[in-house]
């Protein structure tokens, strides 16, 4: 068993946040001086081969987060809602998976939510200065002071994770409880669950754990038994343990290869330089353009010319050699 | 437009170059009426939409810009407006393509007058063919404004993640915002190349603020236009009182 985190203390000055501004190591739309030392990287590590869904944790983020999710309908399957909203930051996805070498029924259950992303791609998208940050702890968190509820977290994020509010018109994720963590605490869904499927601490603490219940996985028969960690976002604070990590997007789609998109990439990298330039260019060639050609002005011999065909006096011919392309 | 038409259909018929409402009144100078008044206010609802819609989506493309979204009332209100101002340039364009798309045709000159685009540049109209009502540099920027503006409404629709959330997949919606961005750096250069044009050739900004030109300036820029008006007037020469 994974040594629980003891209970908060009562003590006058436990409730000081152990990181804040100072740790913040991006910030999204602005430029920050990384903090000189780095917080110990903390981790949630979620094994789904323990996990037997309750849903304690799903119920445990609605309580502490004080968030009440609208009654929904029964769809016939325990994934219940349906999808993550901007009111439900965590939630159990069940997948009946036939094994086909086994070809036993396996139900997978996996715990959906921020992945806390080490190279987040909501933060990268983001238009809004200060609406993402991301501590040096690892956690990314949405400000929603700043947030302009323009969604395009939801465009970066390679694991469809935030939600946009109808009624505040701003984004919604997990916090890895960043108030909890910042007092000492584990996250509310971690404190919840019965079977410790869901743990926390540092994030090579977790890695450690990791691979005891992977070694112990496979002793039983479990062979791609690993740890998803996705080095394509950098790593992530929230990790799996799967029992067939080999096929991750058999847990509900959970990417197997995840990543920021190229056209994101592309949208917040060459485009906006060479936009801004191919504009800056366009308006000093212009400039120079004046500048050098000078205005293009109408002459007396012009307005003269054009009182005459007005007139009906046939005006002077036109210099000869001029006559091609002309339409008859 | 009636009686033109009417006398048309008796003579030749109306060049496409020529618009509703275009007219020659002799006099010293020549006055040459080239937009109506219904056109020039579509022209600057069109205008206006178009510089507040690159304000507030310059202050969402770069965060160096962002401070553009106080114009607007903040941040929230410049994600809620933006696509909004986007509408009513969508209807007010399509107001001025319907008016203007005849006349802006290609027409045989067209390609000489690209040939010579140094000469353009350099201001030696005389070097350059007769032109009807627009050059194809205006054409340029009228076809260049109407296709990037079906390419910014779709793209942006798709983006329009309050009202049109459910009706894209993320990848869909990821292209979008590429396209979207591309597509605008694409039309305020266009619009770029429009307002340049219009402060560099004098004389010009009065054919959409006050309706006419000089007959100099027709003459000079447009003459093939200008000798259409003067055939097709009606009564021709010399004016009488009535008209």
């Amino acid at each position: 068993m994974f040594p629980p985190i003891p209970n908060p203390s009562v003590a006058s000055d436990a409730a000081t946040p152990r990181f804040g501004e100072k740790d913040i190591l991006r910030r999204s739309a602005s430029e920050v001086t990384p903090p000189a030392q780095r917080l110990t990287e903390v981790a949630k590590l979620i094994d789904v081969s323990k996990c037997i869904g309750c849903k304690a944790c799903q119920a445990a983020c609605l309580e502490w987060n004080n968030l009440t999710e609208e009654i929904g309908f029964n769809h016939g399957v325990y994934t219940n809602p349906m999808d993550l909203t901007p009111d439900t930051f965590t939630l159990m996805r069940f997948t009946e998976w036939v094994n086909p070498e086994t070809e036993n029924l396996e139900w997978l259950i996996r715990k959906d939510g921020c992945m806390h992303c080490e190279d987040p791609g909501c933060l990268k998208a983001c238009p809004a200065p200060g609406a993402i940050v991301q501590y040096s702890n690892g956690i990314v968190d949405f400000q929603h002071d700043n947030c302009i509820g323009c969604g395009y977290c939801i465009k970066g994020c390679p694991f469809n994770i935030p939600r946009i509010s109808k009624v505040d018109h701003t984004a919604y994720k997990c916090t890895l409880c960043s108030d909890r963590v910042a007092v000492g605490q584990g996250p509310a869904c971690q404190k919840a669950c019965p079977t410790q499927a869901i743990v926390f601490g540092t994030k090579d603490e977790m890695k450690d754990w990791a691979e005891l219940r992977i070694t112990d996985l496979k002793s039983r028969g479990f062979a791609n038994a690993g740890l998803y960690d996705p080095p394509g976002v950098g790593g992530t604070h929230v990790m799996y343990v799967l029992h067939h990590a080999d096929t991750p997007s058999i847990y509900a789609g959970l990417p197997d290869n995840p990543r920021i998109s190229p056209l994101v990439d592309a949208w917040k990298g060459v485009t906006k330089y060479v936009g801004l330039a191919v504009m800056g260019f366009a308006a000093a060639a212009g400039f120079l353009h004046y500048v050098v050609a000078g205005p293009n002005k109408v002459s007396e011999e012009d307005e003269e010319n054009a009182e005459r065909l007005a007139d009906g006096t046939p005006p002077p011919a036109p210099p000869a050699g001029l006559q091609e392309g002309r339409t008859p | 437009m009636s009686a033109g038409n009417l006398k048309s259909r008796h003579q030749q018929p109306t060049p496409d170059d020529v618009e509703p409402g275009d007219s020659v009144r002799p006099g010293h100078p020549v006055q040459v009426s080239r937009y109506t008044v219904a056109a020039r206010i579509n022209h600057w609802v069109t205008a206006l939409s178009l510089i507040l819609l690159a304000l507030s989506g310059m202050a969402l493309f770069t965060p160096s810009l962002f401070f553009l979204t106080g114009l607007f009332g903040g941040g929230q209100w410049t994600r809620a407006l933006h696509p909004w101002i986007g509408v009513v340039l969508f209807f007010s364009f399509a107001g001025l393509f319907l008016r203007f798309w005849k006349a802006n045709l290609p027409a045989r000159e067209d390609g000489t007058w690209l040939a010579r685009i140094s000469d353009v540049l350099r201001g030696r109209e005389e070097r350059l063919p007769e032109i009807g009502k627009y050059n194809a540099g205006q054409k340029f920027v009228f076809w260049g404004m109407s296709g990037l503006i079906i390419v910014l409404i779709a793209s942006g629709i798709a983006m329009w993640d309050q009202y049109f959330y459910a009706f894209t997949s993320i990848e869909q919606k990821r292209v979008a915002v590429l396209v979207h961005a591309v597509a605008a750096v694409c039309i305020i250069c266009v619009w770029i190349i429009h307002v340049y044009a219009a402060i560099w050739v004098k004389g010009t900004i009065g054919a959409m603020t006050r309706g006419k030109v000089t007959g100099g300036w027709a003459w000079r820029h447009h003459r093939k236009w200008l000798r259409e008006l003067v055939g097709t007037r009606p009564g021709k020469r010399p004016p009488t009182p009535a008209e």
